[in-house]
């Protein structure tokens, strides 16, 4: 008897643990949406009207005649990929409000998982949301091409919008010189974190160019405090997206604009020398002995959450320098109350700060990368129109922003309303003089997603190695169709 | 139940009446399933009682309406057939209870099939010819390495396991606790291959040397002064890693196959060769082996198709990276990552394809040992 409860036990015991291991398997990655343009922001556009525009007095027809109450008791769908109940649905959910409370129409916000996918089906299955956000640009000229969007331009108060949008958005959200999409919230992804305490125990100064950022390096190295370098890239499903991002950033600074967007659209090789030129500084760091934390096996092996975990080693830094977007603070204090700086003492901003990933050629400006969500229609009802245009306005921005984690695509959003880091990476995004938005995003998944992703990995399993084979590969892995 | 109970007289009046009264059930039946179905189906249905309780009230009511509504369609059906002449009854009443289960094969698994193939030759790029697909896949690198891979597990796996689970059914055939030392080498199989790969991942996982070491393997590395070794970031470890982990899961289920097989052995036969004077290791080779050579056979080709169709591991652990590509996560990528419907479903064909041989290998092998005729 007791002979046969053994394998039960330890039969139920196996599948209580696979069972656990199941739950942490899955999980979805996503990497930065992108597309670059150039903008035409100089910074001293026309004055709009917009801020703090009384009811009535807006530029846009329709939430004129919505803020007078015309459809009152009307009902808009929206739908967005924020997370079910995070602080982000929570917060665009309180962006909608004053619209709902001007115009008393019912706009219902349904943050849903699995969005893409779940989107994907509506749209096929004939039963779109009103409003969609979508992070690339590449997706909504796919839908605008299945005809399944609103072309905006008819109708929207374009010459408006191209005045607020920052960052050559209207460019961004047009589809065969149609818009089709409003942006509305940003993600600039140019900046390197350091711990400030250790940059001034050490005499340190955050870099401005290129060359001191090397010198930099070089000079963590000849003090003995360890690598001057976090670099990780592994990612679940997205491994490599973190070296794509680099390579883009790059590319901003060794090479004009339209170099940039000649890549991404595939209208150069996706080897070409400049590109090539690009993965030769990003080599410099990545690949110079002593310069990368662990060497290029701590790159492959390690989660990019866990990237920046020796900056915060006990015994000091031991890693100093590390280029990822403002969301990667939320990883520094795994497991700990990140708000409390007894339990967490990096406090952001305080402790541990970014400056600017420096330029290379100064003929090139200020780029910065970055990626940015739009929203798309779905449906042509004037009550949908109102709140689309709505969107399009500064105080559509104003409770998210007050709330904090938030990024206008708006320009004409004050500076000063933003608290840290948005306010620099504001300030960052007003003064740059391209913004790239992430490449990746733009190029065909087999690539953007696919063998861009996989080669960054070789790339860095080969420790810098065979770069030109490397590229060639992506190259002869573009679709032709 | 439908025996008309009535003799002789009234007989045709009493049959028209049991066959009414049967139709009658029966469209009662199918009735209150579909009533239940809509139930099922209306999202507000089960709100009024909380969260909890809707949730535990619509799955019984899933339960019960599923087997329960199967079972009763079955007598219904069957009842109905009875009012047949009973020629025509003979011929139909097997299908009655065949079609059912035909009918669900039919739906999910030959015509998603049928759907797949055609699809693999008609969804192609633009300007490409029929086999396009199919020429595609056989010139992209990441394919072939992905085929490479797929023939290297198929070459390790299925024979490392059977030697291995044919070596521990033959020896734990000895020892006193039998049933214990077995479940050990038993227990993984019960794990799934997602949960096995998450475990394999800690204890392959690599810190920077000097660190302290989180996985197992490292860990006892390290601790010998040695340096740890980053089992699934260098190539070609990392397939071999990985494969470690298939032959983990299958190991149990050759050893009990195998061991049943061994069981059946007469006794006779060893003991007759060992007065011959045979040694142990010929009593294995010569006498042993050749007796389960079918269970062997049906051990290695089960492990061969799942070999063939492994993904889980690959895609948890590396996800394709670095050479450790194969087919199924390939098509799993060209699917949902590229969308690139062509491509995954030649890929799919591909891989039905390879495993079709074995299949029928495994059929054939099964038949003569009189099993499925």
């Amino acid at each position: 008897m007791n002979k046969r409860k053994w394998p039960i036990a330890l039969i139920a015991l196996a599948l209580l643990i696979a069972a656990c291991g199941d739950t942490g398997a899955e999980t979805t990655t996503t990497a930065g949406g992108g597309e670059e343009t150039t903008t035409t922001a100089g910074g001293g556009e026309e004055p709009t009207t917009t801020a703090g525009a009384p009811a009535g007095e807006t530029p846009y027809t329709e939430l004129n005649a919505a803020m007078a109450g015309d459809y009152e008791g009307a009902s808009v769908e929206i739908v967005a990929q924020w997370a079910p109940d995070g602080a982000e649905a929570e917060s665009f959910d309180l962006a909608l409000q004053p619209f709902r409370d001007a115009t008393g129409i019912d706009v219902a916000f349904e943050p849903t998982v699995e969005y893409e996918t779940a989107l994907q089906v509506r749209v096929d299955g004939g039963n779109p949301p009103d409003l969609a956000q979508i992070a690339q640009p590449g997706k909504m000229a796919q839908y605008a091409e299945a005809g399944a969007l609103i072309n905006l331009s008819d109708w929207f108060n374009v010459e408006q919008l191209t005045a607020d949008l920052c960052c050559g958005f209207v460019d961004l959200g047009s589809f065969d010189g149609s818009l089709y999409g409003v942006f509305y919230k940003t993600d600039v992804k140019s900046i390197v974190w350091y711990p400030i305490q250790g940059f001034a125990d050490n005499g340190y100064v955050p870099p401005t160019t290129w060359e001191e950022m090397i010198a930099l390096s070089d000079q963590i190295i000849a003090d003995g405090n360890g690598n001057p370098w976090c670099i990780s890239i592994e990612s679940e499903a997205a491994d490599g997206w973190v070296a794509t991002d680099w390579m883009e950033d790059i590319l901003l600074r060794t090479a004009p604009p339209e170099i940039y967007s000649q890549w991404y659209n595939h209208e150069i090789p996706f080897n070409h020398p400049e590109v090539l030129e690009a993965a030769e500084y990003m080599s410099q760091i990545w690949f110079t002995p002593d310069y990368a934390y662990g060497g290029n096996t701590y790159i492959n092996a390690t989660f990019i959450g866990n990237t920046q975990d020796p900056m915060f080693d006990p015994a000091g830094p031991q890693c100093w320098m590390q280029k990822q977007a403002a969301w990667i603070p939320g990883f520094w204090g795994e497991n700990k109350d990140f708000t409390d700086p007894a339990e967490w003492p990096n406090q952001p901003g305080e402790d541990v700060g970014f400056f600017y990933f420096p330029t290379i050629e100064p003929e090139f400006g200020q780029p910065v990368l970055g990626a940015a969500d739009m929203f798309v229609m779905f449906a042509d009802r004037p009550e949908v129109r109102a709140l689309l245009e709505y969107l399009a306005t500064p105080e559509a921005a104003a409770p998210w922003i007050e709330r904090g984690g938030f990024l206008a695509a708006n320009k004409t959003v004050p500076t000063d309303s933003y608290s840290y880091p948005n306010d620099e990476l504001a300030a960052m995004t007003a003064e740059a003089t391209t913004f790239g938005f992430d490449a990746s995003d733009l190029m065909p998944a087999d690539v953007g997603a696919g063998t861009f992703w996989s080669g960054m990995v070789d790339w860095v399993a080969a420790n810098g190695e065979g770069t030109e084979a490397i590229f060639q590969s992506i190259e002869d892995s573009w679709p032709t169709g | 139940m439908s025996e008309a109970v009535d003799v002789q007289a009234p007989v045709e009046t009493g049959r028209r009446w049991t066959a009414l009264r049967d139709v009658v059930i029966g469209a009662g039946v199918i009735f209150i399933i579909w009533l239940g179905l809509r139930v099922l189906r209306d999202p507000d249905a089960f709100s009024g009682m909380g969260p909890l309780a809707g949730k535990l009230v619509q799955a019984l009511l899933a339960l019960v309406l599923g087997i329960g509504g199967i079972w009763a369609l079955f007598i219904v059906v069957n009842a109905l057939v009875e009012h047949l002449p009973a020629r025509i009854a003979v011929v139909i009443r097997p299908w009655v209870f065949v079609l059912p289960a035909l009918a669900v094969v039919g739906l999910y698994l030959v015509y998603p099939a049928i759907r797949t193939i055609i699809q693999s030759f008609t969804d192609i790029p633009e300007g490409g010819g029929a086999l396009s697909n199919y020429t595609d896949a056989f010139t992209d690198p990441a394919v072939q390495i992905a085929l490479r891979n797929n023939v290297i597990w198929l070459l390790v796996a299925p024979m490392t396991a059977v030697v291995i689970g044919l070596a521990f059914a033959a020896l734990a055939d000895r020892v006193k606790h039998e049933s214990l030392a077995k479940t050990f080498v038993f227990v993984p199989l019960a794990i799934s291959m997602v949960g096995a790969s998450v475990i394999w991942g800690f204890v392959y996982a690599w810190r920077v040397p000097g660190q302290p070491q989180v996985g197992a393997i490292n860990a006892v590395i390290q601790f010998f002064g040695g340096e740890p070794i980053p089992f699934l970031f260098e190539i070609p470890i990392n397939t071999f890693a990985m494969i470690v982990i298939m032959i983990w899961l299958q190991v149990g289920f050759a050893m009990v196959i195998l061991s049943a097989a061994i069981k059946g052995v007469p006794v006779e036969l060893t003991e007759a060769a060992r007065i011959d004077g045979a040694s142990e290791l010929q009593n294995f080779f010569k006498i042993l082996v050749p007796s389960i050579r079918g269970s062997i056979i049906t051990v290695f080709t089960t492990v061969a198709i799942a070999v063939l169709k492994v993904f889980d591991i690959v895609f948890v652990l590396t996800g394709g990276n670095l050479k450790t590509e194969v087919v199924a996560v390939r098509m799993y990528d060209a699917m949902f990552r590229f969308r690139n419907f062509g491509q995954a479903t030649a890929m799919a064909v591909i891989l039905f394809v390879a495993v079709v041989p074995i299949m029928v290998i495994n059929v054939r092998n099964l038949r003569k040992q009189g099993i499925g005729q």
